[in-house]
């Protein structure tokens, strides 16, 4: 990597020099006049001073415990609380069944809750969590963080639980309208996809996208139209468009 | 005296809804008068903008575009989603040139609507594995040394709806889910190190203030590495729907993560599993399985112009204009066909080539009026070359939604209408 001082010229009168620690760009066409590379994270002269900033407070116990909101699969972050899905459904029907529909069948274009099982290879694959999701804590985290829509924050953690337990029931993954779902046996609660997801391994199974040197010329023989956007004719025109005055 | 300015009847530009166009294509527009022998009233006769005052510096304190670019709007696909608030528009990226997007034609992507929220009312909290939890105001933020970056922001789920064929008519629906502002803000590695964080930690928790609560998690090696928690954009505050006053930019990796009105750091030693990276962003492929963190956006470029929202309308001499970006580093080279890709010529990159920005690239061409199959590829500095939309089916099937960086083709008509195609 050589190290190069490049001048950048901003809004024409000011002139800051920074450091360039990336090759200029191998331009085969006219090289392009003065290319710039921002100085890579890594390489950056960090603006750490030696000692802290002495900056920000301690956040109080009470604090912490009003917005530390989030749960994870191990059961982190979980409140002491029950519910049946008996309760779930009242709340359900009252407070999500609008949007949701009454047996999570999804309304309009609002999400699907249940069903879909066995359709993740199908053409019109339906995510629902009983099909997709790998984890019940991410049911019980999102919804208590984001639902009821508009209505954000407003679940106690027994109606959580009664939530999340109906929607187990809905799901065919608990089968009895006297089930509890409490902070005691959540993490025993197993969905079905959860083996189903893995790492990002592009670098690896899709290695045959780098170092490769494209064809320039004559690279194929002739060329079919196969598809076209018009045909489905779905896109928003002017008519459509928002007014701005 | 003054009188008021008076609309001018020759300027009338019509925006080219992507099925609208028969006719439209090679439309005398500009055709210069000269030409048929008779001069220019534009030039023989004195305008009403040479004649009278125009208006004063008391009449804009903060300006806005001409009257004359008001079809220049973000829009949205209503079918795509049940409700305004959580849902997504789409940058006009046809109406643009160079490489930074102004910041009220930024694509939105709200969960919970936008948050509105008072600087002063705003908190960010650091907890966790850390030595001390802390909580910061936007003074204190502000207090902090700060560094200016510029970094495209590209949604996982631009070009999702492209997965199983054509299907929306303008690069502004295809592509629009992009854009490239530079950033202020304090390096994330300053606020940790203010907490102290303690050496089992592996991965942190953002989250926002929105009525969403959008929460990812986010590996500590990137949070160390080149994570801005930023305050401005393009040299001022953030705008509310992208985040004001605080949000998290993730150089290079899916726009998902840069949560906005950001007002809670947790420490952690493994993932949350939140829904956004679960239910969502997760690639499911044709075996029923899916991919998790597929944080990186991969290289991808398109041609801006001439698209199916900007059709060609003269012969001769033409500008093609297009955008590259990798979220792996520089674009090192595009290249772009004009015949379905027979043949491919190597584009003119001009203006800055930034690590993990929009780069812009320029072919001038001339047009005899024959029927063009324009495509663009991108090289980064990985030496990533972009995919065909082909090649990428058959390593992910259709099924996928996110990160679709396939290769895309417009179709420019004898008349100059344009059409979002696949070609086989």
């Amino acid at each position: 990597m050589s190290r190069s001082v490049n001048p950048v010229l901003l809004a024409g009168f000011a002139a800051v020099v920074v450091l360039a620690a990336a090759p200029l760009i191998a331009q085969t066409k006219p090289p392009a006049k003065q290319a710039q590379t921002h100085p890579p994270a890594k390489a950056a002269p960090a603006p750490a001073p030696a000692a802290k900033l002495g900056l920000g407070r301690e956040a109080l116990p009470e604090e912490i415990k009003a917005w530390d909101i989030a749960v994870r699969p191990d059961g982190k972050g979980l409140p002491p609380g029950k519910g049946t899905v008996k309760q779930g459904d009242e709340i359900f029907q009252a407070q999500c069944a609008s949007c949701h529909g009454e047996f999570g069948q999804g309304n309009n274009r609002w999400p699907v809750l249940a069903g879909g099982m066995g359709s993740l290879k199908s053409d019109r694959p339906e995510k629902t969590i009983g099909s997709f999701w790998p984890d019940l804590s991410t049911v019980f985290d999102y919804v208590r963080r984001a639902m009821p829509y508009g209505n954000a924050q407003s679940l106690s953690p027994n109606e959580l639980y009664a939530v999340t337990a109906y929607l187990l029931y809905l799901n065919d993954i608990v089968k009895d309208e006297d089930f509890e779902l409490s902070d005691k046996n959540f993490t025993s609660v197993k969905l079905p996809n959860a083996a189903a997801f893995y790492d990002d391994d592009r670098e690896t199974t899709e290695k045959a996208f780098w170092g490769k040197e494209p064809c320039m010329s004559n690279c194929k023989p002739e060329v079919k139209i196969t598809g076209r956007a018009a045909v489905l004719d779905v896109t928003p025109d002017s008519k459509s468009a928002p007014k701005v005055d | 005296m003054t009188s008021p300015a008076k609309p001018d009847p020759l300027s009338r530009r019509r925006f080219l809804g992507g099925a609208a166009l028969a006719g439209a294509g090679l439309a005398g527009t500009g055709l210069a008068r000269a030409e048929t022998g008779k001069p220019d009233p534009l030039i023989t006769e004195v305008q009403d903008w040479s004649r009278y005052l125009g208006e004063g510096v008391d009449k804009r304190p903060y300006g806005t575009p001409s009257r004359f670019e008001k079809h220049v709007i973000r829009r949205d696909v209503s079918w795509l989603t049940a409700s305004p608030e959580s849902s997504v528009n789409f940058t006009p990226l046809h109406e643009l040139d160079g490489i930074i997007t102004p910041s009220g034609l930024c694509f939105e992507r709200h969960h919970g609507g936008i948050a509105d929220i008072e600087p002063a009312s705003h908190r960010l909290m650091i907890h966790g594995l850390v030595e001390k939890p802390l909580v910061f105001t936007m003074e204190d933020i502000k207090r902090m040394p700060r560094q200016n970056r510029i970094y495209f922001l590209e949604c996982a789920a631009n070009s999702g709806m492209e997965w199983r064929g054509a299907q929306l008519n303008g690069c502004q629906f295809t592509h629009g889910m992009v854009h490239n502002v530079m950033y202020t803000g304090v390096p994330l590695k300053l606020l940790l190190a203010e907490a102290g964080v303690k050496t089992t930690a592996k991965w942190l928790l953002l989250e926002g203030a929105d009525s969403s609560g959008m929460n990812r998690s986010l590996p500590l090696e990137k949070a160390l590495d080149d994570v801005l928690i930023a305050f401005a954009m393009n040299g001022e505050a953030l705008r509310p729907e992208q985040g004001y006053p605080l949000r998290a930019v993730i150089p290079g990796w899916e726009g998902n993560l840069w949560v906005k009105w950001l007002r809670r750091i947790e420490v952690g030693d493994q993932p949350w599993q939140a829904r956004e990276e679960t239910s969502k962003y997760t690639d499911l492929l044709a075996d029923g399985r899916s991919r998790r963190f597929t944080f990186f956006m991969d290289a991808k470029s398109v041609v801006t112009n001439p698209s199916p929202q900007a059709p060609l309308k003269q012969k001769g001499r033409n500008v093609l204009s297009g955008l590259a970006w990798s979220g792996r580093g520089t674009i090192k080279r595009v290249d772009v066909t004009l015949d379905g890709g027979k043949n491919w010529q190597h584009a003119r990159i001009d203006g800055p080539v930034l690590d993990k920005s929009l780069t812009r690239f320029y072919v001038d061409f001339d047009w005899a009026g024959q029927d063009l199959l324009i495509q663009s590829r991108a090289i980064d500095s990985t030496g990533y070359l972009q995919p065909t939309k082909e090649e990428l089916r058959k390593v992910r099937g259709t099924n996928s939604i996110y990160h679709n960086n396939g290769i895309q083709t417009w179709h420019v008509k004898a008349n100059g209408e344009t059409e979002n195609v696949e070609i086989g």
